[in-house]
């Protein structure tokens, strides 16, 4: 009895030193918002190419989408993301502050503030813009109908929101004017979708409204796939450059030992083959030779950011939070 | 004697044992989740409890709530009736399948009854660019908030009626016009006061679950604030803010108006029952 115990013994020791010597085998979860499904199928290849080079183990990636708020819920619940790319740093925020995830000041441990490559929103109407839209102040005509999702719930939307805001602000110098005006587009919105998909389907299958207010990444994806005989893009003048921030959720990488792994996932993201696959699927490069490659896919036009609100730690309760701006547009 | 008085004797044993396990059971997978519920919402003050369940939105997105889940009740409560009254009294070709497409809404994930719905109902839509021609709005109205609750309702009031209906005997019917009434007197004397107990059950039933949707309606209610918002969004806005105390209060709000419309649904069976005399 006990020679069998022993052999079981010396049996388990050789094969836990022995999977020690041979590669690992990695699962991390990255934990993602909507229009992103396509950008990271494509990334979570090239980094497992490329970690399996560098370290020889290999590493298998499971993505999770949907709504960026909903999603940031989610981890705080307990979803087990190694590493979480969501629509804006305000959906971060509160996996530090409520959940206690990951240290407050998680914006700077990357590069550009956690931000690999950005975004902008611009407009999608109709093939020949029939209504003959052009700028943000088309937008609050009457008889214009704007789609689209509600900043409750979207993360896109907020940045629609913001964008239209700066527009306002600089063109009439001042927040009861903006206030104003986007009380005045929000009024044009027949239907408010809760993300930014739902809005896209509205506005192209359901054939509802004039214009789109989409992210630029996904208005690319909707002109490529739905054909540029039904949709164009319109640049406005102004926008808002849109971050899309990325951070390792400490606490799980912790406790499932990834954290060496998933936060070189999220370094590679600003390696050269990680924003020229940011560029590929719309996405604007940080890194300014990639973004020169790529120059002719992208307009070029005036932004303001996030700094020009404070941050979204002042601007989220403002504009979104419970009796907010947004909500005294409705009231 | 019996060990309490209470407990009528039955020649099953192992009560006991089966009233231990059920209310362990209720405790563990209904009353815990509730009284979780009501702890989050009891983090706030009455003043904060109230303005949240008291704003304008929130009472707004409740008529709708509850109005739509209503009329959609109703509705199914008149259709259902007669797709159960076909199902039992009359034979045809294709009958098995008919039976079975009712059951469909209950399967059906409801993001998907939902997205069909709206693809039919908005205004580029197969019904819904006849309906916008005569200028009614379906999709992204309150419209389309009930034409998604009557849908998913229909098997609760088709499949409690069903029963009950084919236990009734047709000599009932033969023996009242033998008597002398027609076809009315028979239906509103004999048959109606039969039916109304699962009527009303189906009518709950189809209410409730109504006023819990959420899948459906989010696609074709247009979510409007204050016009075609229902509570359970309004809900999953809080939820989206981190505000879980705020979502709570809503829940139990909610809970409690549904719990008196049942309990008065409940009476009115009860009533029902006496006054007629016919089996629950």
């Amino acid at each position: 009895m006990q020679s069998i115990k022993n052999k079981l013994l010396l049996a388990a020791t050789v094969l836990t030193l022995s999977s020690g010597l041979m590669a690992k085998d990695i699962t991390l979860l990255n934990v993602s918002y909507d229009p992103t499904r396509e950008l990271y199928r494509d990334y979570n290849k090239a980094f497992s190419a490329y970690w399996q080079q560098k370290t020889g183990d290999t590493v298998k990636i499971e993505q999770s989408h949907g709504g960026s708020g909903s999603q940031s819920r989610s981890v705080i619940d307990g979803l087990r993301a190694d590493v979480v790319t969501l629509a804006l740093s305000g959906d971060i925020d509160p996996l530090a502050k409520i959940g206690k995830l990951l240290p407050e000041n998680w914006e700077s441990r990357l590069a550009d503030s956690s931000a690999p490559y950005t975004s902008t929103i611009v407009f999608l109407v109709r093939k020949g813009n029939p209504k003959n839209i052009k700028d943000w102040d088309d937008l609050v005509k009457e008889g214009v109908e704007v789609i689209t999702p509600n900043p409750k719930t979207s993360g896109g939307a907020r940045w629609n929101y913001l964008a239209a805001w700066a527009y306002a602000e600089q063109k009439y110098g001042s927040d009861d004017a903006a206030k104003d005006f986007v009380g005045k587009l929000f009024k044009n919105v027949p239907v408010l979708d809760s993300g930014a998909r739902g809005s896209t389907t509205t506005f192209v299958q359901r054939g509802i409204g004039d214009v789109l207010l989409a992210w630029e990444n996904e208005a690319f994806l909707a002109v490529n796939e739905l054909g540029k005989d039904k949709i164009e893009i319109v640049v406005p003048s102004l926008s808002i450059l849109a971050e899309p921030s990325v951070a390792v959720v400490d606490k799980n990488t912790e406790a499932k030992g990834t954290t060496e792994v998933a936060t070189a996932y999220l370094q590679y993201l600003y390696s050269k083959e990680g924003q020229q696959l940011a560029a590929k699927h719309y996405y604007r490069p940080r890194d300014k030779a990639v973004a020169a490659e790529y120059s002719k896919q992208f307009p070029q036009l005036k932004l303001v950011t996030i700094a020009d609100f404070g941050g979204w730690q002042k601007a989220q309760p403002e504009h979104f939070g419970d009796g907010g701006v947004f909500d005294q547009i409705y009231n | 004697m019996n060990k309490s008085s209470w407990l009528k004797p039955t020649v099953l044993p192992g009560f006991g044992l089966s009233l231990g396990f059920a209310t362990f059971y209720l405790s563990l997978i209904v009353l815990l989740p509730l009284a979780a519920l009501l702890g989050h919402s009891l983090t706030l003050s009455w003043a904060e409890f109230w303005k949240v369940v008291a704003s304008d939105r929130a009472i707004a997105s409740y008529q709708l709530t509850f109005g739509a889940s209503f009329i959609a009740a109703a509705v199914n409560l008149v259709f259902g009736l007669i797709v159960a009254w076909v199902l039992v009294r009359y034979n045809f070709f294709g009958k098995k399948v008919i039976d079975a497409l009712v059951d469909l809404p209950f399967a059906l994930p409801t993001a998907v009854a939902g997205i069909a719905l709206t693809a039919i109902y908005a205004p580029n839509g197969w019904i819904g660019q006849h309906l916008s021609a005569w200028g009614i709005k379906a999709a992204y109205s309150p419209l389309g908030v009930t034409l998604a609750l009557i849908f998913i309702g229909l098997p609760f009031v088709v499949r409690t009626v069903q029963p009950v209906l084919e236990d009734l005997e047709k000599e009932i019917e033969e023996a009242a016009a033998s008597l002398g009434a027609n076809r009315l007197q028979t239906f509103c004397r004999i048959l109606f006061p039969a039916l109304l107990p699962s009527l009303l059950t189906g009518f709950a039933l189809a209410f409730a679950r109504a006023v819990g949707e959420y899948g459906s309606v989010v696609f074709i209610s247009g979510n409007m604030p204050m016009k075609t918002e229902i509570t359970p969004l309004l809900i999953m806005t809080r939820l989206e803010q981190f505000d879980y105390a705020g979502a709570a209060a809503l829940g139990s709000v909610m809970l409690l108006i549904s719990f008196i419309l049942l309990l008065l649904i409940n009476l009115l069976q009860h009533w029902s029952n006496n006054r007629h005399g016919a089996k629950a």
